[in-house]
């Protein structure tokens, strides 16, 4: 197991970070540290690379215990949000920073820079300065840079939340497939779970300090181990105390028997190829998300009678008090940026 | 993301701006102008002045003034203590500089004020905390009255903050990732001060280094009590070309007023290329 890390604490005065955190982060794959900001997951990923101290607790990477091990002595390759890049030297330099400490002979350090810096498409760009390139541009050097150390374990501290979301988009695809040719242990840090559920082998929630669950995306998505975590993974409604996701409601303008609920319709959002229905069921707002198709065919209509319960096999998990209601509450967007719990 | 597509804005960019420098917007003809008229008005009219009372002496005039062995010893003396009180404030002043901002430490506000004193304080206000310090009747028994001693003390007393207050918000704003960046690739403290820090403060650290130089050569009040003013061994020249004036030899004490800005101007331009030099060598 590549990074093993035991009952780690860590506080910040008053401000408990991480409290007894214990994780296993398998080789080779690519782990995303997933949860709202000020959850503790930035503070984890820096514990690991030495950047921040845990108060108590171990961390092991590759077998070798690194709890006190400074920074250089780690072998970890650190991407940060805001690129961190050295301003004064060029690409290719800044590429080179970590070989020439490392006092490799020149010839070497030439042929990895020019390999690396082909590797994330800027080997056109070698003897600009970082001031020089886009956002994005500098963010595959710093990656690049941090690859040419060949690093044990690549961690990466939110390394799109500076970018524009297209660019955001490219850039974790490029990652993805990277990864596939690197191969190298990658953890990254983000508060989106869509980049998440898109890019990541594994996905870590953490939440006020302690890890909520730990699966694969599908895992997470299809069975969430509370109502934290499925409402964070993507939007959710809540019917009869239970949570639910609003496209895994079926509707039906006639009883079918065997339905939940009952509600009016109270406000019809089409955006692009789905409709989002906010219904009242006696005095609670449930919302629902049907096909532009399934719309035409209810014939939906404000002020309609529907009667609601879920789809078979959808996923519901209680509703427990620490999720306040008001975070349900609207119909939320394509769910992109669900508003989770505690932001 | 080719070449193509961010090469080509960069090069209209530059189009536009060399097409614009021909006609500026009326704005910007304004404030050029008033800048110019500003700066003519008090550098560089005083300046000429200067340069053509100097030329009324002739080049004989000129030689003979500063071949005046009173007058070279002086310009010696003058000169040389203030290369050695910027180079001792190059160091002491950036090591200052990153106490304050680095560290936390009791009385660290009030160091920050007191940093500015030597600054703030009228010279001779300074030179009479001077004498009566480092005089004959010294309360620590350092007495450095009428030694050449007295005009480096002098010159680093009054010279102190220039390096400080212009390193100091530089070292403020730089990003604390960058230094972790560095020391995740294996950089030792010492290598990321040397290849990451240091190139980002020397700009700082040469304006600090010439302002401190262009007080020294210029100073009066703080060291005129302290040094005596002894001809050949403690006198400077701001004090050498007093008594040209008072004399009423003008021309004598332009000659002297020209080679000192020539070194000023050679000791500034030396700064700058060495600047450029080591900010980009990192």
């Amino acid at each position: 197991m590549s990074i093993e890390v035991r009952n780690i604490d860590k506080r910040f005065g008053d401000f408990i970070a991480l409290d007894d955190v214990s994780l296993t982060i398998p080789s080779g794959q690519l782990t995303a540290l997933l949860g709202p900001s000020g959850g503790g997951k930035s503070t984890l990923l820096r514990i690991i690379a030495g950047l921040e101290s845990a108060d108590t607790g171990t961390i092991q990477i590759e077998g070798r215990d690194a709890t006190d091990l400074p920074p250089q002595k780690r072998n970890v390759g650190f991407v940060f949000q805001h690129y961190a890049a050295f301003k004064h030297l060029t690409v290719a330099r800044n590429v080179a920073f970590g070989l020439e400490i490392r006092k490799r002979p020149k010839p070497e350090i030439r042929a990895k820079v020019v390999e690396l810096l082909e590797l994330v498409h800027l080997d056109q760009f070698a003897d600009r300065l970082p001031s020089q390139l886009s956002g994005g541009q500098r963010q595959r050097m710093a990656l690049a840079r941090a690859l040419a150390i060949e690093p044990t374990v690549l961690l990466l501290d939110e390394p799109f939340g500076a970018l524009d979301a297209k660019v955001r988009k490219e850039l974790r695809d490029w990652l993805r497939r990277l990864h596939d040719e690197v191969h190298v242990t990658t953890v990254f840090v983000t508060h989106d779970q869509e980049e998440a559920l898109e890019v990541a082998d594994e996905i870590v929630v953490i939440n006020e300090g302690r890890i909520e669950q730990v699966g694969s995306p599908d895992e997470l998505y299809d069975q969430p181990a509370n109502d934290f975590v499925m409402s964070f993974l993507g939007p959710v409604t809540r019917l009869d105390g239970n949570l639910v996701r609003p496209h895994d409601l079926f509707l039906a303008t006639s009883d079918p028997g065997d339905a939940s609920a009952v509600g009016t319709v109270t406000r019809l959002v089409r955006v692009g190829f789905e409709v989002r229905v906010e219904l009242d069921v006696a005095g609670q707002s449930v919302q629902a998300v049907v096909t532009r198709a399934e719309a035409r065919n209810l014939d939906l209509r404000e002020g309609g009678t529907l009667w609601i319960r879920p789809v078979a096999g959808a996923v519901i998990v209680e509703a427990t008090e620490r999720l306040a209601v008001g975070d349900l509450d609207g119909i939320d967007g394509d769910g992109a940026d669900a508003v989770p719990v505690g932001r | 993301m080719t070449a193509v597509d961010v090469a080509a804005p960069a090069r209209t960019a530059r189009r536009r701006r060399s097409g614009r420098a021909n006609g500026l917007t009326a704005t910007s003809g304004l404030g050029l102008g008033v800048s110019v008229i500003w700066f003519s008005l008090l550098v560089l009219i005083p300046l000429s002045a200067v340069l053509v009372k100097t030329s009324e002496g002739g080049w004989s005039g000129f030689w003979t003034t500063i071949s005046n062995e009173q007058t070279a010893a002086a310009l010696r003396l003058t000169v040389g203590q203030a290369l050695l009180v910027t180079v001792v404030n190059v160091f002491m002043g950036t090591l200052i500089a990153w106490v304050l901002v680095r560290d936390e430490f009791f009385g660290k506000r009030a160091l920050e004020v007191v940093i500015d004193i030597p600054f703030a304080l009228p010279t001779i206000v300074a030179g009479l905390v001077l004498l009566s310090l480092y005089g004959a009747n010294s309360p620590v028994g350092v007495n450095v009255a009428n030694t050449r001693t007295s005009v480096f003390v002098a010159f680093l007393f009054v010279t102190l903050p220039f390096v400080v207050r212009t390193v100091q918000p530089v070292l403020a704003e730089l990003d604390a990732d960058v230094e972790e960046a560095a020391a995740s690739l294996g950089a030792s403290r010492f290598t990321i001060f040397r290849r990451i820090i240091l190139p980002a403060l020397v700009p700082a650290i040469s304006a600090g280094a010439a302002l401190s130089f262009a007080r020294a050569i210029s100073e009066y009040g703080s060291l005129v009590l302290l040094s005596g003013n002894l001809p050949l061994r403690t006198e400077v020249t701001s004090v050498r070309m007093l008594s040209y004036i008072e004399n009423g030899d003008l021309a004598s004490a332009s000659a002297v007023a020209t080679i000192l800005l020539l070194v000023a101007l050679v000791v500034i331009v030396a700064l700058d290329v060495i600047q450029r030099r080591v900010s980009r060598r990192g």
